[in-house]
C-alpha cells in the first residue's frame, strides 16, 4: 500500500473531492463515436504499458486472473481474433473461442440465445464479430457481460481504429492537424467509419478518397453535420495524397466488380492503387497503413507494401497491446 | 480534516542519506544493487537514493521503475481513472540485490504485488524493501529492511508524501478526519 493506493482506496468511497467525474466509463466498447479525447488518451497510455509487458521474457501479467473472455466470431477472421485471444491470455484471463460457423448457431440458435448461454457459462467479456451492423448493440442491451465489438457489418471496428491511432502516435506523436488519407471502398468499410470518429476526436484531418460508387450515399450531409472542418472527400487520388502524413488504402473486395460498383479491377488499379509515384506526393516521412488482409498488386503495389514507410506489420503487433488495454479497462467497470 | 506536517524537506533528506548508507553497509558495497522505485512517488525517491549512493561509492547503480496495477489482487478496488504508469527495469536482475523503494508502507499488499512482478523479470539474489514512512497495519507477513520513519497511525488517518519532482515540494503530512466521524 503506497500513497497512490491510499488515494485509490479513498476514491472508491467516491467522497473524495475532485474525483467525481470518472474518466473511463465504458462497460462496453461498441464504436468510437462515444469516446472522448481523454478516454482515447487513456487507452493509448494503457496500451504503452501493455507493450512493455509484451517485451518481457515472461509476457504475462495476472491483471485479469479469474476473468473469462469469450471470442464469438460470426465471420471469418485471423488477425483480429488471434490478437484478442493473445491479449486476453497475456492478461491471464481464461479464454473460450466460439466459432459460430461450427456451433449450435448452424442448428438455428438465435444470437441472443447464444449470448445468454455464454453468459450463463460465466463470461465476463464477450468479444464479438458479426456480419450485421448493430448486432453488438443488441447484445449490449440484453447481456450484463462487457461487449467488445470486433467488427459489425459495415458499421464499426473500434479496436482497429484505436490500434491505427496508437501506431500513428508512436511515429508522428500528436495527431492534431495531421492529414490522414483513406483510399478505396469507403462504403463497405467499418475500419474507415471507426477511424473517422477516432481520428477526428484526436484532432486529425481525414480525406476520404475513392470512386464515387464506393462512397456511401449521404456522405456529404453526414460530414457537414459532424465534422465540417475536419473531413473532406476527394475522388482524385493525386490531389488527396498531396502532403499527407498517413496514407491508408483499404482492401478492395473482388466481388465489388461483379456487383457493378467498379468497371474493372484493372481500371481500379490504374486510378486508385497506392504506388510509389503516388506515395511520393505525400510528405517524405508519411506512413503507409493497411487494415489487412492486403490484396498486394490491387489497392497497394508490392513495392509500397514492403517499403520502409510501411508500418503494416507493426499495426498487427500494436493490435495486441491496444486490445490488452481495452480488455483491462472494461474489466474494471461495472454495468450500470 | 486537519493536515499536520510530520517530516520537513531536511528530515526527508537525512532519512534518505541514512537509508543509502544502510543499503551499502548491508550489501557490503553497491556493486550488485538495482534500485526499483514503485510508481509513482517511489520513483523519484529511488533516483535520489541512487544519486546519494553514487556520491558515496563513486559509480552509478541501475535504477528502474515499477507499476503494480497489473498485479493487483482486486480489480474492483481500482481507481476511477485506472492509469498504468510505465515499468522500466533497465538491467537483467538475475543474481542482483533488488531494492524496492516506496513512499508509504501500509498493508503490504502493494509489496506482495511488486515481488510477483519482480519475479517475472528474473531471479534476483534478494529482494529488499526501503520505505520513507512505515505507518503500520500490515495485512501480510512482510517487513521493511530500511525505514525512513515509523509513524503509528489509525486506519482513518492518511499519510501524504509530497516530493518536489511531482508535487513541487518535499514534505510528509498526516491527515486526520474531524472528530465526530463526518468526513
Amino acid at each position: 500500500m503506497n500513497s497512490a493506493e491510499q488515494t485509490a482506496r479513498a476514491a472508491m468511497s467516491e467522497t473524495l473531492p475532485g474525483l467525481s467525474t470518472p474518466v473511463w466509463q465504458h462497460h462496453h466498447v461498441l464504436d468510437l463515436d462515444d469516446f472522448s479525447r481523454e478516454e482515447i488518451d487513456l487507452v493509448m497510455e494503457t496500451a504503452e504499458a501493455m507493450a512493455e509487458v509484451l517485451q518481457r521474457e515472461v509476457k504475462r501479467v495476472p491483471a485479469l486472473r479469474g476473468k473469462t473472455v469469450v471470442t464469438m466470431f460470426y465471420e471469418p477472421s485471423t488477425r483480429t481474433r488471434a490478437s484478442f485471444e493473445l491479449a486476453a491470455k497475456s492478461l491471464s484471463a481464461d479464454t473460450i473461442s466460439l466459432d459460430a460457423t461450427r456451433s449450435s448457431v448452424t442448428k438455428g440458435e438465435s444470437l441472443l440465445d447464444t449470448l445468454r448461454t455464454i453468459q450463463a457459462l460465466g463470461a465476463d467479456i464477450i468479444v464479438m464479430r458479426h456480419q450485421y451492423s448493430g448486432a453488438p448493440y443488441i447484445a449490449a442491451r440484453h447481456i450484463s457481460a462487457s461487449i467488445i465489438n470486433a467488427g459489425d457489418g459495415w458499421h464499426a471496428h473500434p479496436s482497429q481504429a484505436l490500434l491505427d491511432i496508437y501506431t500513428i502516435r508512436r511515429h508522428l506523436g500528436d495527431l492534431a492537424d495531421r492529414k490522414v488519407v483513406i483510399i478505396g471502398d469507403i462504403m463497405h468499410s467499418r475500419v474507415a467509419r471507426s477511424n473517422i470518429w477516432g481520428m477526428t476526436t484526436m484532432g486529425a484531418r481525414v480525406v476520404l478518397c475513392g470512386p464515387p460508387t464506393l462512397l456511401p450515399p449521404g456522405l456529404k450531409e453526414f460530414i457537414s453535420r459532424f465534422w465540417p472542418a475536419q473531413v473532406t472527400v476527394e475522388t482524385e487520388i493525386e490531389k488527396a495524397i498531396k502532403d499527407a502524413d498517413v496514407v491508408m488504402p483499404l482492401r478492395l473486395q473482388l466481388e465489388r466488380q461483379q456487383s457493378g460498383l467498379i468497371p474493372s479491377i484493372r481500371e481500379y488499379i490504374r486510378l486508385y492503387q497506392l504506388n510509389e509515384d503516388r506515395l511520393a506526393l505525400a510528405k517524405p516521412y508519411a506512413l503507409v497503413m493497411h487494415p489487412g488482409p492486403m490484396n498486394e498488386g490491387i489497392e497497394i503495389s508490392p513495392a509500397v507494401a514492403q517499403s520502409t514507410q510501411s508500418v503494416i506489420e507493426e499495426q498487427v503487433t500494436n493490435g495486441v497491446a491496444v486490445r490488452m488495454a481495452l480488455l483491462y479497462l472494461v474489466a474494471g467497470r461495472k454495468n450500470n | 480534516m486537519a493536515e499536520r506536517i510530520l517530516l520537513s524537506p531536511e528530515d526527508i533528506r537525512r532519512a534518505l542519506v541514512r537509508i543509502a548508507h544502510e543499503i551499502i553497509e548491508r550489501n557490503k558495497g553497491a556493486r550488485d544493487i538495482v534500485l526499483v522505485g514503485m510508481q509513482t512517488r517511489g520513483v523519484p525517491l529511488a533516483k535520489r537514493l541512487a544519486a546519494i549512493i553514487k556520491d558515496i561509492e563513486g559509480f552509478a547503480i541501475p535504477t528502474g521503475s515499477l507499476d503494480i496495477s497489473l498485479y493487483r489482487d482486486d480489480l474492483s478496488r481500482r481507481p476511477l481513472k485506472p492509469v498504468v504508469h510505465p515499468t522500466d527495469i533497465p538491467v537483467d536482475i538475475t543474481d542482483k540485490h533488488v531494492v524496492l523503494v516506496d513512499d508509504v508502507f501500509y498493508t503490504g499488499r502493494s509489496i506482495r504485488a511488486a515481488m510477483d512482478a519482480i519475479m517475472d523479470f528474473g531471479r534476483p539474489r534478494t529482494i529488499q524493501l526501503a520505505v520513507l514512512v512505515d505507518r503500520g497495519h500490515r495485512e501480510l507477513p512482510i517487513r521493511a529492511d530500511y525505514v525512513g520513519k515509523n509513524i503509528p497511525t489509525s486506519r482513518s488517518e492518511e499519510i501524504k508524501v509530497y516530493v518536489t519532482e511531482i508535487d513541487g515540494e518535499d514534505k510528509v503530512t498526516i491527515v486526520t478526519p474531524n472528530r465526530g466521524g463526518a468526513v
